[in-house]
């Protein structure tokens, strides 16, 4: 391929690309790609794909739209940014659902050959809008990306309908060009991804390069740009998404406590992915089952745990529902087991593609009885690592279920991880029981399965297979001590409180919330899980305004870190905001009679900085 | 665990401390001595034998038996007993369930757990009523029962258990009842020795609310004549003297005939072992309820690579195939680059 040296080459701090087209388009494997490639490159990313529920809506159709955002940039980021500076737009269905996203004075690059009058029927317009006023104040750039890609590929016999698949690649080679991206990393990974189909990959390596050329001499671009690398810590790094770190940080978190992992769970958007990068890595021990339903993978985990393995399920808010019978016999039997919520917009299937945080309540008090547990949140993709381990570890400490919250955005979303030194993770110490722990009245040594560490108030985890350990558990209320039923009303109460004090003793066992304080600061940002990024940005624009602020974030939700109350009370005012109607405001507003204010949203996206950044400005009037 | 001998032990051994508090007279103390004086003789550990249950009378069970046990949560047995049975394949893992529990609420639990051959002994005590919840009709109730939740009869159509098993795919289907400890326990043994989803229904008699329900057929008196033993390579024939047989007529049917009539040569030979379920399930439909002649014994015992062994031959495959798991090279799989 040729150099850029005839065109200027301008520099670029960051940018945000949109691509759109129909969801079978490949818009998702397009996004992918040019982040892979860029995070090679050595840019901060991040990432945010959207697509519909459906797996192939009508074709054409504004329903049927699948887009993947993209920011890079040489310095740091959070989030994947507020609007796109370039919106490629694959058809006039996709134009129609992002236009309004691009700011006057963006750049636009469409797929002229799709504006046609059946095309742009199905995606209501009336006129073409290449042709009258509606895209006055863009940059818009029409490229012929369907009747290229058949050109180019028409060397080596691929029939129009089959080329005309490969434009996306086109696309991608476009924008390759005018961001000056590697392309030999592409060009590699098209060779491996479609080794099995000579003829689709080499239509693909074809397409790629014809809109690599076209970038390069049609003459339309005035310039390339260049995004340089980011400075990052020194260190290995890779491109990883939610699912994918929550899946390795189980896998880890097996490794370090010795103990096999067990995961069952029940097909369910967006959460599958982690049942699926789950079941390929065998070789570490890890059993996974896909289940008759979401019950029976909460209850296969309860068979797992009780046989000494790290159980795991993975669900997402419906699934939670349906698993909460079996949380709670999970809490009544101290058995360890980690569930995870992939949440997304709510009520019932709602929007099973898009994001929100709306189950925090639910995972906390989503039980019937008094039925307390441990429940965190991951905050960007890569944390989704560390906080699997940290649920693990409180899980088997403690001999309790855990609910570990991440949500549709952090788990297809993605951002470059340094990858740790696996011998800095520390250890996860699991002591099952392997003696009597009781002198009977007549002398002989007994095991009470609910005689508790003083310490932790964690029962013994005595394994079948243990012998003269035998003992039986249940859902039914247990004596003290003995663990045998017991319907004592005194009893009732002290278990009561005992479950209770053992999950609230957690809290001497957290890392402290951090606070990323300014001197001078009187509002402090409150948020937990994946709303992380776009908070820091919002706080990172507010500061640049001269304006003081603080920010913290919540991993630990129950319990909250014991300093939690203290850092409240610092700020004259707090702000939480949540992509819910205000859940975590209303716990800390209950737990520690702050008259915190909440910034809520729920439109299935994430919050843009620009929305914290004015929420704060607001509450510094 | 350990590589020495099982040690010899008495019915005392394999029952817990706790007071057993079924209603005296339930047929629910028939099958517990039953089991616990087969346990003795099964060769196995206490320490490796783990009685799993939901909820129901028939749930109580883990509680007597001095092993580790579960008492779970209402249809799930056969779930928690699933991840149980195939993280750790040294257990004997046997799941105690009642009809509401196993074919209401838990329905599509058991079937998958047999289906899947999960390697289980499943003993489901069909009393044809709710017991703990005080009298409401079951999923095995007859058409027009009469209970509180029913004044005017019942309208549902009862499964079988057995037809309901089979049709599952499950290895190991039988039938006893808690009249004859000699049958359950021979019944049993069967079953904890078949590797694989071993399925037993039980007749028991809940005295409280379904007194005689099955004493039709199981009343000592009436055991000649009503139920039809089924053994493995011998002619399925019943009566005083086996004077009554089963035979497959014209149109393919399983039907019960006087012997002298049709002649021995006729009589359906049983045959546990057929890979094809059909006839099985015929046998399964031959009684109506338990007020016409009824099979009990095996139905149907074959042999299928169980869930367990299945997932233990992929772990072990993908450590010779990957080498094993290395987290380092795990967290390095994708594409890296150095900074
Ligand atoms: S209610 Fe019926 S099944 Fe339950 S214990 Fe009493 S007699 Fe037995």
């Amino acid at each position: 391929m040729t150099d850029t040296t005839q065109h200027a080459l301008r520099e670029l701090d960051r940018v945000v690309i949109r691509f759109a087209g129909d969801s079978g388009d490949g818009m998702q494997l397009t996004g992918d790609r040019f982040t892979n490639v860029s995070a090679l490159f050595g840019n901060d990313i991040a990432t945010l794909p959207d697509f519909p529920a459906e797996i192939r809506a009508p074709a054409g159709t504004l329903a049927g739209v699948s887009a993947f955002q993209i920011h890079i940039s040489d310095h740091e980021i959070s989030t994947p940014g507020d609007a796109p500076n370039v919106l490629v737009a694959m058809n006039p269905a996709a134009l129609k659902a992002n236009i309004r996203d691009l700011p006057v004075g963006g750049t636009l690059i469409v797929n002229v050959d799709s504006f046609e009058d059946r095309n742009l029927a199905k995606a209501g317009y009336a006129e073409n809008p290449l042709h009258d006023d509606t895209l006055k104040g863009y940059t818009v750039y029409e490229v012929p990306m369907t009747s290229l890609t058949i050109q180019a590929t028409s060397e080596i016999g691929a029939k129009p309908r089959d080329a005309e698949r490969s434009k996306n690649f086109f696309a991608l080679g476009l924008v390759s060009w005018i961001y000056t991206r590697p392309v030999e990393p592409t060009l590699e990974w098209i060779k491996q991804r479609f080794a099995k189909n000579e003829q689709v990959m080499n239509a693909n390596l074809l397409a790629f390069k014809a809109g690599y050329n076209f970038g390069e001499t049609a003459e339309l671009f005035e310039s390339a740009y260049e995004v340089k690398p980011s400075t990052h810590l020194p260190g290995t790094y890779t491109n990883i998404t939610g699912n994918t770190a929550m899946a390795w940080g189980l896998v880890a978190a097996g490794q370090l406590a010795k103990l096999p992992v067990f995961l069952a769970s029940y097909p369910i958007t967006p959460a599958s992915d982690i049942l699926h990068e789950l079941s390929k890595h065998k070789n570490f021990g890890v059993r996974t089952m896909q289940a008759e339903d979401e019950i029976a993978a909460a209850g296969a985990v309860v068979g797992s745990a009780f046989g000494g393995h790290l159980g795991v399920t993975t669900t997402s808010g419906p699934g939670v529902d349906l698993k909460a019978e079996t949380v709670g016999l999970a809490i009544s039997l101290e058995l360890p087991l980690v569930l995870i919520d992939i949440q997304r917009g709510g009520p019932s299937t709602g929007l099973p593609t898009k994001t929100e945080q709306s189950d925090l309540l639910l995972a906390l008090f989503g039980r019937h009885g008094e039925s307390p547990l441990p429940v965190l949140a991951a905050s960007t993709p890569a944390h989704c690592f560390y906080a699997a381990i940290e649920a693990a570890r409180i899980a088997l400490k403690y001999r309790t279920p855990v609910i570990l919250l991440s949500d549709g955005y952090l788990a297809n979303s993605s951002e470059p991880w340094r990858i740790p030194d696996v011998e800095s993770l520390p250890a996860i110490d699991v002591p099952f029981a392997t003696e009597p722990n009781h002198d009977g009245p007549d002398g002989t040594r007994l095991f009470w399965p609910y005689l508790r560490d003083e310490a932790t108030l964690a029962r013994p985890w005595a394994v079948p297979g243990t012998p003269g350990l035998e003992h039986r558990i249940g859902g039914l209320e247990k004596e003290d001590g003995t663990g045998n039923v017991s319907y004592d009303p005194a009893n009732h109460e002290k278990m009561v409180r005992l479950r209770a004090a053992k999950v609230a003793g957690i809290a001497t066992d957290i890392s402290p919330v951090e606070v990323d304080h300014e001197d001078g600061a009187e509002v402090l940002v409150l948020g937990w899980g994946s709303t992380y990024g776009a908070i820091a940005a919002g706080v990172q624009r507010t500061r640049a305004r001269g304006r003081k602020v603080a920010q913290a974030h919540l991993v630990h939700l129950n319990p909250f870190p014991p300093n939690l109350v203290e850092v409240l009370r610092r700020y004259r005012k707090v702000l939480i905001p949540e992509l819910n109607l205000g859940q975590l405001s209303k716990v800390v507003r209950a737990d520690f009679l702050v008259d915190a204010r909440s910034l809520t949203k729920v439109q299935a996206q994430p919050f843009k900085a620009a929305e914290i950044e004015q929420a704060i400005l607001e509450c510094m009037q | 665990m350990s590589e020495t001998a099982v040690p010899v032990t008495t019915k005392k051994d394999w029952s817990s401390d706790q007071e057993v508090r079924w209603c005296p007279g339930c047929g629910d103390y028939s099958i517990l001595t039953a089991l616990q004086m087969l346990m003795p003789e099964l060769g196995v550990r206490r320490e490796n034998t783990v009685f799993v249950s939901g909820i129901g009378c028939a749930a109580r069970f883990p509680y007597y038996m001095n092993t580790y046990g579960m008492h779970g949560i209402h249809g799930r047995a056969p779930a928690i007993a699933t991840g149980l049975a195939v993280s750790r394949p040294d257990l004997d893992v046997w799941v105690i369930t009642g009809d509401g529990d196993a074919l209401s609420i838990g329905g599509n639990h058991l079937i998958h757990a047999l289906r899947r051959n999960v390697n289980l002994t499943i003993i489901l005590f069909n009393n044809q009523i709710y017991g703990l919840t005080k009298g409401q009709y079951s999923p095995t109730s007859e058409v027009g029962k009469v209970t509180k939740s029913t004044p005017f009869g019942s309208v549902d159509q009862p499964f079988n258990p057995i037809s309901l098993a089979l049709g599952a795919e499950a290895t190991f289907v039988a039938r006893t009842h808690d009249m004859d400890r000699k049958h359950m326990m021979e019944t049993f043994r069967r079953a904890h020795d078949h590797k694989g989803g071993a399925f037993v229904e039980v007749y028991q008699n809940c005295n409280v609310f379904n007194d005689g329900a099955f004493e039709q057929i199981t009343s000592r008196e009436a055991r000649p004549q009503m139920l039809i033993p089924l053994e493995h390579g011998k002619p399925i024939r019943f009566g005083p003297d086996g004077g009554r047989g089963v035979v497959l007529d014209g149109q393919g049917r399983a039907k019960i005939v006087d012997v002298a009539e049709v002649g021995e040569d006729r009589i359906l030979v049983h045959d546990e072992k057929r890979d094809e379920p059909g006839l099985a399930f015929m046998l399964s439909r031959l009684a109506k309820g338990p007020f016409e002649p009824t099979p009990v014994g095996v139905f149907r015992a074959v042999d299928r690579p169980t869930y367990g062994e299945a997932m233990q031959h992929q772990l072990v495959d993908a450590q010779q195939r990957l080498g094993p798991g290395d987290l380092t090279k795990l967290l390095h799989s994708g594409a890296t680059w150095e900074v």
